[in-house]
């Protein structure tokens, strides 16, 4: 008797809370936004703290701005968007739970992020399972999209994973050629282990030594080291015109300056993640080189309804590497919505919907033309060569890698 | 063998900021058998002391070399040394002074507790002081002229002045210790107590003192390596006392723990080992990648076969 008074009141409780949870999550939808109005929300994973903040800020900030230029133009009739950004602290652990907790809120349609390859892995299958669409500004690892053998055999992991920014076998190799292009023949290697740096000198190495030049040392730091000299001494042996680094600002900038303090004074070259004005004020000196994914995005032309937006929403932040990319990579999520939502009664129904409106999305953003290919990756393949001139980034060479 | 001496230049002056970090660990176990985890955090307080220190004056980015040797750096490092030492002691009485007699697993969890709670503090207030920059990403670090960017070229090989600030205040500080424990009343005080604290308390010892002194001692050393570190990087985080405080109770361990000359040692040997397994160990085990994986190896070595560490650990046995 006694267990099955239990079972009933579990039963109760159980249908008591379900019905509660109901109410709880209509709510916002009522109050939200203009009368009427339903609410869908567009997802930010992205580092909001800790040294990476400057890029993420610029991503979350230039989400923001597309978000509200929609809802201001009514792109999406009946429906109000709504910004849930979430801090993944650069940290693949925190992107999952990031992830876990958006795929639970049942107004998240789409995600723009993450920043980093190696939080994209961790994050990616927590929204594919949620069949939530994601389309990052900022991922440049090629095994995202077209999976471990994307060299040999190229193969799509993930239907709801998508990027604006082009891939590290784009960008690596685009490095090469441009240091060829220059007469540097030989140069060494450096990278943090993480997928982002390793794959891209990988990718550089290879088409570096298929060019004809020499790759005279290849090491490795830690992360969380400080203190490069010993690296840098054993470099300086093999006597290499430049340093090709794979991975971040916060590394290196302090690698660069502590290359020039020792008397290894050549430039140190990396791919989009140490491209940002942190670089600089970290240690990094005239002459450092690094490529980034696209056109410098003050030329464009295209470009411009973005930077005077951004500057008139007045925020706080600068919108660093990525802003562009992820402006473009929200509005390709609201393009799509605006297929998938137009139908829909609620947010979470039409999340299937929005994954299968995005192959077919196909505009022209603020980097140029923004469309995906088979795998999900960007059809640009648009490249430029950035040094660092008194002090600040300036573009050098722009070009498609061919 | 230029390559062989710039790698033992490079090694001696990382090896030198460890030994000043370990020298904290190894006077407060020796004397209450506290391995104390947050004292990573002390040292990067100091840097951060240093750097507000400079704040506080001004920001003086032009003052020519005698000015800044003269007078800035040894402001910059007695307002280090001041805020390391108030944040040790501050520990020390509310955090650990409180478990004296508990068993020796709760100070050791605590001491894990504080040091999260110091890096998340920077992290999260330093920003908040008006006209502070955010610490939630590096800072840079004040270049002090006549130091910073500066070197000393010997043949092909090169000394940078910060590494021989490192040195040279691990030299001084070596000297230092060894007055302050072999001649001052204090310093014999905590030999005593390290020796047998129950006697040393019959003999009049005031033992909390001598606890104090020790918290001190560790704390002001640590904030001399956290100006080394920031003029040898360029940067400081709040971030950076982990991996280093790690590294220094590596190095603590290695030359004997509770042995001060042992973590000096011990600290010139991990960074000596470090930089040389970058350049010295032929193929694949040979690269930067590898020279952790080295400087433990060396670590587990000696602990095999020296389990009291490199001079020997000064701890009695009180079982």
């Amino acid at each position: 008797m006694n267990k099955r008074t239990f079972k009933i009141a579990g039963v109760a409780i159980v249908a008591a809370s379900l019905a509660f949870a109901g109410c709880g999550s209509r709510e916002p939808a009522a109050t939200g936004g203009t009368a009427g109005a339903k609410v869908a929300k567009i997802g930010v994973i992205a580092p909001l703290s800790g040294d990476l903040s400057a890029l993420g800020l610029g991503i979350r900030n230039s989400v923001d701005l597309a978000i509200r230029q929609a809802n201001e133009a009514k792109t999406i009739p009946g429906w109000t968007l709504e910004l849930a950004a979430e801090d993944d602290e650069a940290k693949p652990d925190t992107g999952k739970n990031a992830a876990t907790k958006l795929a639970s809120d049942a107004a998240v349609v789409g995600v723009v992020g993450t920043l980093n390859s190696s939080v994209a892995q961790s994050v990616i299958p927590v929204l594919d399972a949620a069949k939530i669409v994601q389309v990052s500004p900022a991922n440049t690892n090629p095994s995202l999209t077209q999976g471990a053998a994307f060299a040999t055999a190229p193969a799509r992991p993930n239907a709801n994973y998508f990027r604006t920014c082009t891939t590290d076998s784009v960008q690596g190799p685009f490095a090469a050629q441009y240091l060829l292009g220059e007469g540097f023949k030989k140069v060494a290697t450096i990278h943090d282990k993480k997928s982002y740096g390793q794959g891209l000198v990988s990718e550089f190495a290879k088409a570096f030594t298929a060019g004809g030049g020499t790759v005279v040392a290849a090491e490795t730091i830690n992360p969380d080291d400080k203190n490069f000299s010993a690296v840098i001494s054993k470099i300086k042996g093999g006597a290499p015109e430049a340093v090709y680094y794979g991975g971040e600002y916060p590394q290196a900038g302090p690698l660069s300056k502590q290359m020039k303090a020792a008397g290894l004074k050549i430039p140190l070259m990396g791919g989009d993640g140490i491209f940002s004005g942190e670089f600089v004020k970290l240690g990094g000196t005239n002459g450092d080189l690094a490529t980034s994914v696209g056109a410098p995005v003050d030329t464009l032309a295209s470009a411009k309804p973005f930077l005077e937006g951004y500057k008139a929403a007045g925020f706080a932040e600068g919108y660093e590497a990525y802003g562009a990319y992820s402006y473009d990579a929200a509005n390709a999520i609201i393009q799509a919505l605006k297929t998938s939502l137009a139908s829909a009664t609620d947010a979470k129904s039409a999340r299937e919907a929005t994954i299968k409106a995005m192959a077919s999305v196909s505009f022209e953003g603020a980097t140029g033309k923004v469309a995906f290919d088979e795998f999900g990756d960007s059809v640009s393949r648009v490249l430029t060569v950035y040094a660092v001139t008194d002090g600040a980034w300036a573009a050098k060479k722009t070009g498609e890698l061919k | 063998m230029e390559l062989f001496f710039q790698q033992l230049v490079n090694g001696t002056s990382l090896g030198a900021l460890y030994a000043l970090i370990a020298v904290g660990y190894t006077v407060v176990y020796g004397i209450v058998q506290l391995i104390n985890f947050a004292h990573g955090e002390i040292f990067m307080v100091g840097a951060f002391g240093a750097f507000a220190t400079w704040m506080v004056l001004g920001q003086p980015t032009n003052w020519g070399p005698a000015a800044s040797l003269m007078i800035l750096l040894p402001l910059m490092l007695l307002g280090g040394i001041a805020v390391s030492v108030t944040v040790a002691l501050l520990t020390e009485r509310f955090a650990y002074r409180p478990l004296r007699n508990a068993p020796r697993l709760a100070p050791l969890i605590t001491a894990i507790g504080v040091s999260v709670f110091l890096q998340e503090f920077v992290r999260l207030f330093y920003g908040r002081i008006p006209g502070f920059p955010d610490a939630k990403s590096a800072v840079p670090f004040p270049s002090i002229a006549g130091i910073s960017g500066e070197i000393i070229q010997i043949g092909g090989v090169t000394i940078q002045m910060p590494a021989v600030f490192t040195i040279g205040a691990l030299a001084i500080s070596t000297v230092f210790l060894w007055f302050f424990v072999n001649r001052s009343k204090t310093g014999r005080a905590m030999v005593a107590t390290s020796q047998d604290p129950d006697t040393a308390r019959l003999m009049g010892i005031d033992v909390d003192k001598v606890i104090v002194a020790a918290f001190a001692v560790g704390a002001g050393l640590a904030a001399l390596a956290g100006v080394a570190h920031g003029l040898s990087y360029g940067n400081i985080d709040f971030r950076m006392g982990f991996l280093a405080g790690l590294k220094a109770f590596t190095a603590a361990v290695l030359g004997g723990i509770g042995n001060i000359n042992g973590a000096v040692v011990g600290g010139l040997v991990l960074g000596i080992v470090e930089a040389m397994a970058t350049t010295f160990i032929p193929g694949q085990f040979g690269s930067s990648a590898w020279k952790d994986v080295w400087a433990f190896a060396l670590l587990i070595l000696v602990l095999v076969f020296r389990p009291q560490g490199l001079l020997g650990a000064k701890v009695v046995d009180r079982a």
